[in-house]
């Protein structure tokens, strides 16, 4: 059973032709890195996905219950962060939006306003925002990216965490080949608007930088990203 | 540390009421010795004087209110008009094209200058008065609606379109609360352009009102009772200021600027 389905997938921007026949799967609760270099689709990929752009050809299918987490944690600077998790429930919001934001570990700063947030914490808050709806796909557009190393560090834990919890499927789309191999059950690379390679990861220790396998993964996907390539002629 | 303490201790707020309260004496002492003509500048104290004299008489509370009435009735008219026209603007393209040019064609004249045209419209009766105050609201107004909205960040909109607000909710969540910083400091302008066409269109044959009081004692020479009118015009504007200074501490205790200020 398959959470998304992507065959023939094109989109196309004036002359630009950005995603060029893509196919992709996630399985239910599976966790997919998407990797490769700045231009070559991945955000526009995930902004199909998530209902933000009409492809130009091809089949997609993704469930309704699906979440974003950006790269900017778009929180509403003038709404206290309960009330940021809670934008858009019906119900008993408030209860559901402290338990979620219980999760991320920031329950204490309920009535904060965003502005006075760190960095890190206002990303905790949208992963909050982003879980409190139980998406079936999360989709996460480079999250970590404007963070500093050690908070980074940080989140990859939380999010290893509450995705093992929740289950929802993954799309996490990185340029970062470590990130994907740390926190993924499968990595593909994407080049050229179509998947390149793709690799699961199935290491027999623990899943660190120290693990034997880690090495050898990573140069096979810099090179499949073309990265060595480049090096190499420069 | 014993820089800043140094510094703390002078005393800067008692100093910076030095200077006017100086003045204040200066000009006291003037008046009392005869270097100021009654007729140019009359002592502050006699100013007082008159102000008991006027409010013991029922006048100056009359005049005050007629004043306060006529600048509250325009202000309102051109408020609603200017805020409903921006939202209205801001939200719709298709509003857009119908008005925004126009406007922005009405936004050059500047508003006193159509005065004369006023008077020929509606005579020097209470109508013409408070539609000058109304059109002095309205512009700046409109226009700081407009700009609120058009500059919200469209990356918030897309998220809560993800959540799944309906335009409704968008226009809720985001788009009202994102463009109140720039509405209030059109409500500051607005204040500021209704008081003054307030002043002028009292100037233009009243028969109530501040601007009478003003016009009468010019007849009669009574530069008290003119100074007078002019610190309570004075008075006004530094009441409107406070309410708008209000305004942006309580609606805006979220925005990082606005909390440091009144911090």
């Amino acid at each position: 059973m398959s959470t998304v389905e992507v065959r023939g997938l094109v989109r196309r921007f004036g002359e630009r032709t950005v995603l060029n026949g893509l196919d992709l799967n996630i399985a239910e609760g599976e966790f997919v890195a998407l990797i490769g270099q700045s231009g070559c689709g991945k955000t526009t990929l995930l902004r199909l996905l998530a209902g933000l752009d009409r492809p130009d050809d091809g089949r997609l299918a993704a469930p309704d219950a699906k979440m974003v987490v950006f790269q900017e944690h778009r929180l509403l600077p003038w709404r206290r962060v309960w009330r940021n998790v809670a934008v858009g429930l019906g119900g008993d919001s408030r209860a559901a939006a402290l338990r979620a934001l219980a999760e991320v570990g920031l329950d204490g700063h309920a009535e904060a306003w965003p502005a006075t947030l760190s960095g890190g914490e206002a990303q905790r808050v949208a992963l909050a925002r982003a879980l409190v709806r139980e998406p079936r796909l999360l989709l996460l557009d480079e999250p970590f990216a404007a963070l500093d190393a050690l908070t980074r560090i940080k989140m990859h834990a939380l999010v290893r965490d509450l995705v093992t919890r929740h289950r929802p499927a993954v799309l996490l789309v990185t340029h970062d080949v470590d990130e994907a191999i740390l926190l993924a059950d499968r990595v593909v690379a994407m080049r050229d608007g179509q998947l390149a390679a793709e690799h699961r990861i199935a290491f027999d220790g623990p899943r660190d930088r120290k693990a034997p396998e880690f090495p050898l993964l990573r140069e096979t996907l810099l090179a499949e990203l073309g990265v060595i390539d480049e090096l190499a002629r420069t | 540390m014993t820089v800043t303490n140094r510094v703390r201790r002078f005393p800067h707020r008692t100093v910076s009421w030095l200077t006017p309260v100086a003045v204040l004496v200066i000009w006291e002492l003037a008046a009392r010795l005869g270097l100021l003509s009654q007729q140019v500048l009359p002592a502050p104290t006699i100013v007082l004087a008159k102000a008991g004299e006027l409010i013991a008489d029922g006048q100056l509370p009359e005049n005050l209110l007629a004043s306060l009435q006529r600048a509250a009735t325009g202000f309102l008219i051109g408020a609603a008009t200017g805020l409903g026209l921006g939202l209205l603007v801001g939200l719709s393209r298709i509003a857009e094209s119908f008005l925004d040019r126009g406007i922005q064609m009405v936004r050059a004249v500047p508003f006193l200058a159509i005065l004369p045209l006023v008077i020929v419209w509606f005579g020097i009766g209470e109508a013409g008065k408070i539609f000058l105050i109304a059109l002095g609201t309205a512009v700046p107004l409109y226009l700081n609606t407009v700009l609120g909205i058009r500059q919200i960040d469209a990356k918030l909109l897309e998220m809560t379109e993800v959540v799944g607000l309906n335009r409704a909710g968008q226009v809720r969540w985001v788009v009202l609360p994102g463009a109140l910083p720039s509405i209030l400091g059109g409500l500051r302008l607005s204040l500021t352009a209704a008081w003054l066409a307030l002043v002028i269109a009292e100037t233009i044959g009243a028969d109530a009102g501040l601007g009478f009081m003003a016009t009468n004692a010019r007849e009669f020479l009574q530069a008290d009772v003119i100074v007078l009118v002019v610190i309570i015009y004075a008075a006004i504007g530094i009441v409107c200021d406070l309410i708008t200074r209000l305004l942006e501490r309580r609606l805006l205790r979220w925005h990082p600027t606005y909390a440091k200020l009144h911090a």
